[in-house]
């Protein structure tokens, strides 16, 4: 059986899951990637994706997040999450909302630095829409 | 001397007020609870953002790749001064306390010979800001539709503070609001939030592991994380307020159902002894009228 490490789920309103966990995968800014007890420190920007915690009992949850950071430690891990919404409870409308506001943004860009970085936002989220509301 | 009829229309005026000021408290307690909740629910997000934070700081340091919003614009000329306060009175001395903290604030820097600008958040700060300082007040934020603050609207008022230091309108910002220690004590507090302070004690506490590793770059990180870090700064803030806003009305009201039941007692007490001189000037009446027959 895999090592455990402590894992935290944070979202600025509330304390989503401070758990026991074997892996937990991240959507890192650089590609997905999973942590595991004993990683090197580490910390990572997250992109829009699914985020899946495989807790210690053999249960696996998967969570939505829209951006944040991740603080990796050996003995523990801290998502702060800017929101996170777990996969079950996922609001189409709200996604649909993101991506709407996300164009808007694009289209608002001046500069090209801008525009790019609206640009990958707008695709991430499009990804993760096609990805888990399959229409 | 008020007449019986008087005192009776009196006392039930006051029996009513009474009713609704007791209906206040019990809804002010109940929002209260529930205002506490979502402000330590939101605790420790804050928290664990100040540590991070803090590491990250200590790697990038004060060189010239720390973002501008942390080590500031190096002037203090122009002042913000955010103030956010409830959407409502009949809640004691609290919209005014912070408003007094905030004016206080503005009187010194003026005399300083500082600019300073208003940020307001709610409508009670606003109204009585205005009197004085209309001038000052560069906008004003509303909150009233909100039933429940979420980050959102924190995050609307950090990007909106943000937004004006890129646009280089001000040096210094300064965050007003009302710290929550108990229901019956909120302290107004000014908390300043541009240049951001990393928190000397927590990065001590943090660095002593190991190095870190960043994705992308340590100073990419720090960019998207500060302003991040001024908007759950005023999210607190505003969840501190709102139970603040809470404490302060419960107890106002608490106040206020007391004084009307003792306000009731010596209505009742002067009403009963008019209504007993009554009966005894009628029965004087009677019994003189029955002798001089």
């Amino acid at each position: 059986m895999a090592q455990s490490f402590k894992f935290e789920l944070v979202s600025p309103e509330r304390l989503l899951i401070s758990e026991e966990v074997e892996t937990v995968v991240i959507p890192g800014a650089d590609g997905e990637m999973t942590v595991m007890a004993s990683h090197a420190p580490l910390m990572t920007s997250i992109r829009p994706g699914v985020m899946t915690v495989n807790m210690s009992g053999g249960k696996a949850e998967r969570y939505v997040i829209f951006g944040g950071f991740a603080d990796v430690m050996p003995e523990s891990c801290t998502v702060l999450a800017e929101a996170a919404v777990h996969v079950d409870d996922i609001d189409r409308g709200d996604l649909e909302q993101r991506i709407a506001d996300a164009r808007e943004d694009l289209a608002d860009a001046q500069e090209d630095d801008h525009k790019q970085r609206a640009q990958e936002y707008l695709d991430q989220l499009t990804t993760l829409h096609g990805a888990i509301l399959p229409a | 001397m008020a007449s019986l009829k008087d005192l009776r229309v009196r006392i039930a005026s006051v029996k009513a007020t009474q009713k609704i000021t007791k209906a206040m408290q019990m809804v002010a307690a109940a929002k209260l609870r529930r205002a506490q909740e979502s402000a330590e629910a939101a605790r420790p997000y804050s928290q664990r953002m100040g540590s991070v934070l803090a590491n990250i700081a200590a790697v990038v340091g004060d060189g010239a790749e720390a973002p501008r919003l942390m080590t500031g614009t190096g002037k203090d000329d122009t002042h913000l001064l955010v103030v956010c306060t409830g959407e409502r009175g009949l809640c004691g001395g609290f919209n005014t306390q912070i408003v007094r903290l905030a004016r206080d604030h503005v009187r010194r820097l003026l005399a300083d010979g500082k600019q300073v600008k208003i940020l307001c958040v709610g409508k009670k700060g606003y109204d009585q800001l205005r009197r004085d300082h209309a001038n000052l007040i560069i906008d004003r934020v509303d909150l009233r539709e909100v039933r429940n603050i979420g980050f959102t609207n924190a995050d609307a008022i950090g990007k909106k503070v943000i937004a004006l230091f890129d646009d280089g309108q001000f040096d210094v910002c300064t965050l007003f609001y009302s710290e929550f220690k108990s229901v019956i004590s909120q302290v107004p507090t000014a908390q300043q939030i541009i240049p951001a302070k990393a928190d000397s004690e927590e990065a001590a506490a943090d660095t002593s592991g190991a190095t870190y590793e960043y994705e992308p770059d340590a100073g990419t990180i720090l960019e998207t994380l500060i302003p991040r870090n001024i908007s759950v700064q005023v999210f607190r803030a505003l969840l501190e307020n709102q139970a603040s806003f809470y404490g302060a009305q419960m107890s106002a009201m608490d106040n206020a159902t007391r004084n009307a039941g003792e306000m009731i007692d010596k209505l009742t007490l002067s009403y009963n002894r008019q209504r007993q001189a009554q009966i005894t000037k009628e029965l004087i009446e009677i019994i003189s009228g029955a002798e001089a027959l």
